[in-house]
């Protein structure tokens, strides 16, 4: 209950700081579509393409990266490792998703970016494939418990009927258990997607924040949420550059909410069946 | 068991309690038992590590006062001038009339002191052989639609074909830093940087993308010069002389690319606030300027 007020009254907040703006002088082609993001400059330009066509490709590249690890990680904490050794990886796993988020920022920035500067031959090693790397590592811990939980609810029953059957445990894990455990690994995954939009001081260090969509995982981009971070701070309140900031920070909480929202509803679906 | 347990907390408790008292007492015991005025300072980022410094270096000078310092940006700190809370704003722009309207709507009345000088420095790569720049040069190189897009359009050959494409490096579109150089280099509020320019989040971090990225070219603060890059001397337009930026090249104005510092109080200063801004205008403030890279206001 008091979940949905606090959910609620950050709507309104929101909503409130950046309505009157969005109505009289904001035009939301523009917003979506405009591909120039010039708040400050005179007259200013407010097209949030390229943040939005940033933010979904760096989230694009954290799920390549995050949902082998974490589903392989998932199958061998739950499936195969056993006593001590599963304790250990559970809170091992644990660990990396207590790593601050600044601290991966300054990974991704200064250690990632290198690398990946010498490895790929680039001209910039903050780019998509940095912050992808990183988002993905910082998502994977999170997502690596849902899907263990997932697996988990596969019934001991289903897996001893299987080897019954003659299935080795690798047949099992691919037949039985994952099939079974389907929907809650896509609540993992999208859970994990919702983290990686969310994110904002590790992408902010390591994309390299270029205003421009994007055209490979090599270009550096900038996202919705590193913008918000980046300018709120100096941007006059109740200015047009302040509101139009609150009015991306709707968009964003529009699009992780309504993917929490289906997330809930897949793993919902499937207790019901 | 838990009840001996508890017993030990409390009298973990009470001994840190006792200790950060004793603390507090005896560091208000070197100040004479004399209560100090407090001197609050917040603003410009660009400011801040200086600012920073110059409190440190007059706690020990002034006995009496005490200087709270913080930053923010340069808007947040006028901001906070105007609405009463501090009584110095640092601020690495001059007063936007909007600020000043509001200000007077508010019955203050903003006074602007020159407190130093900040140089705008060009760097690239250490191993960048360019020889100097020029404003219109960096013109077309960071304003939008403009056509030097190429090392080889500098005549630079860095090496290797995959360098040659220029990395043009700025800032987050609101820093002072920002503002300064698309008002001095693109000309004005209505000057557009390139959309392919990474837009770093700090006067460090631009430096050191730099000493990182060999195809790089970035603006930033003189003080944030380091080993892994190169600074390249200005020309400001045809046929004037390449300057390269230092303390006496922005004292005397020949280098191009630079800007006042201010600091800004309500009305004409008084009290603890005037005593703190006199020292800093004085030698003693702009000797500590000067060791952070900072170009002072006056030769010293």
């Amino acid at each position: 209950m008091s979940a949905i007020l606090f959910i609620a009254g950050i709507f309104l907040f929101i909503g409130s700081q950046g309505m009157e703006f969005a109505w009289n002088r904001l035009s939301i082609t523009e917003l979506l579509f405009g591909d120039r993001w010039e708040p400050t400059a005179d007259p200013p330009r407010y097209g949030a393409w390229p943040l939005i066509a940033g933010t979904a490709w760096i989230t694009a590249v954290a799920m390549l990266v995050a949902v082998p690890l974490s589903f392989a990680a998932a199958i061998y904490v739950g499936e195969f490792a056993k006593g001590k050794q599963r304790e250990w990886l559970k809170v091992l796993i644990e660990l990396l998703a207590a790593i601050p988020s600044v601290v991966w920022g300054v990974i991704g920035l200064q250690v990632m970016g290198p690398i990946l500067q010498s490895v790929f031959g680039l001209q910039s090693g903050l780019n998509v494939l940095n912050a992808g790397i990183i988002l993905g590592l910082m998502a994977a811990p999170i997502m690596t418990t849902i899907a263990e939980d997932a697996l988990k609810a596969v019934p001991e029953s289903y897996r001893e009927a299987a080897e019954a059957l003659g299935a080795t445990r690798w047949q099992v894990v691919r037949k039985v258990v994952l099939a079974h455990a389907r929907p809650g690994l896509s609540a993992a995954v999208l859970l994990g997607i919702g983290r990686a939009f969310g994110e904002t001081i590790a992408v902010l260090m390591a994309s390299g924040h270029r205003l421009m969509p994007p055209g490979s995982v090599f270009d550096s981009a900038a996202t919705i949420t590193a913008t918000i971070a980046a300018e709120l701070g100096e941007a006059a309140v109740d200015g047009d550059h302040y509101q139009v900031l609150f009015v991306l920070g709707l968009v964003l909480f529009l699009i992780t909410f309504s993917i929490n929202l289906l997330a809930d509803w897949i793993v919902r679906g499937r207790r019901r069946a | 068991m838990s009840l001996l347990k508890s017993t030990r907390r409390l009298q973990h408790l009470v001994a840190l309690g006792l200790l950060s008292t004793l603390v507090a007492t005896t560091a208000g015991c070197w100040r004479s038992g004399l209560t100090r005025t407090e001197v609050r300072n917040l603003g410009s980022d660009t400011m801040l590590e200086v600012a920073g410094a110059w409190a440190e270096a007059y706690d020990k000078v002034a006995e009496h006062s005490v200087i709270t310092v913080s930053g923010g940006g340069s808007g947040t700190g006028i901001a906070a001038l105007i609405a009463g809370s501090i009584d110095l704003a640092n601020s690495s722009r001059k007063l936007k009339d909007k600020e000043r309207k509001r200000a007077e709507a508010r019955g203050r009345n903003p006074i602007e002191h020159k407190v130093g000088y900040d140089g705008i420095a060009i760097y690239v790569h250490k191993d960048n052989p360019i020889a100097s720049i020029s404003i219109a040069q960096l013109k077309a190189l960071y304003g939008d639609g403009g056509e030097i897009t190429r090392w080889s359009q500098l005549g630079i050959d860095l090496g290797d074909p995959k360098l040659d494409p220029i990395v043009p490096v700025s800032r987050q579109n609101n820093s002072g830093t920002y503002e300064y150089f698309r008002e001095s280099v693109l000309g004005g509020a209505s000057g557009r940087f390139k959309p392919q320019c990474l837009n770093l989040n700090g006067s460090k971090d631009v430096v050191e993308f730099c000493g990182q990225a060999k195809s790089a070219i970035g603006y930033s603060g003189l003080a944030y010069a380091t080993k892994a890059v190169r600074l390249v001397p200005v020309i400001k337009k045809d046929g004037s002389p390449a300057v390269m930026p230092s303390n006496d090249s922005v004292i005397d104005g020949s280098y191009p690319i630079s800007r006042p510092l201010f600091m800004y109080t309500n009305g004409e200063p008084t009290g603890a606030t005037k005593t703190y801004l006199d020292w800093i205008l004085g030698d003693d403030g702009q000797r500590v300027l000067q060791a952070h890279g900072y170009p002072p206001l006056r030769k010293l």
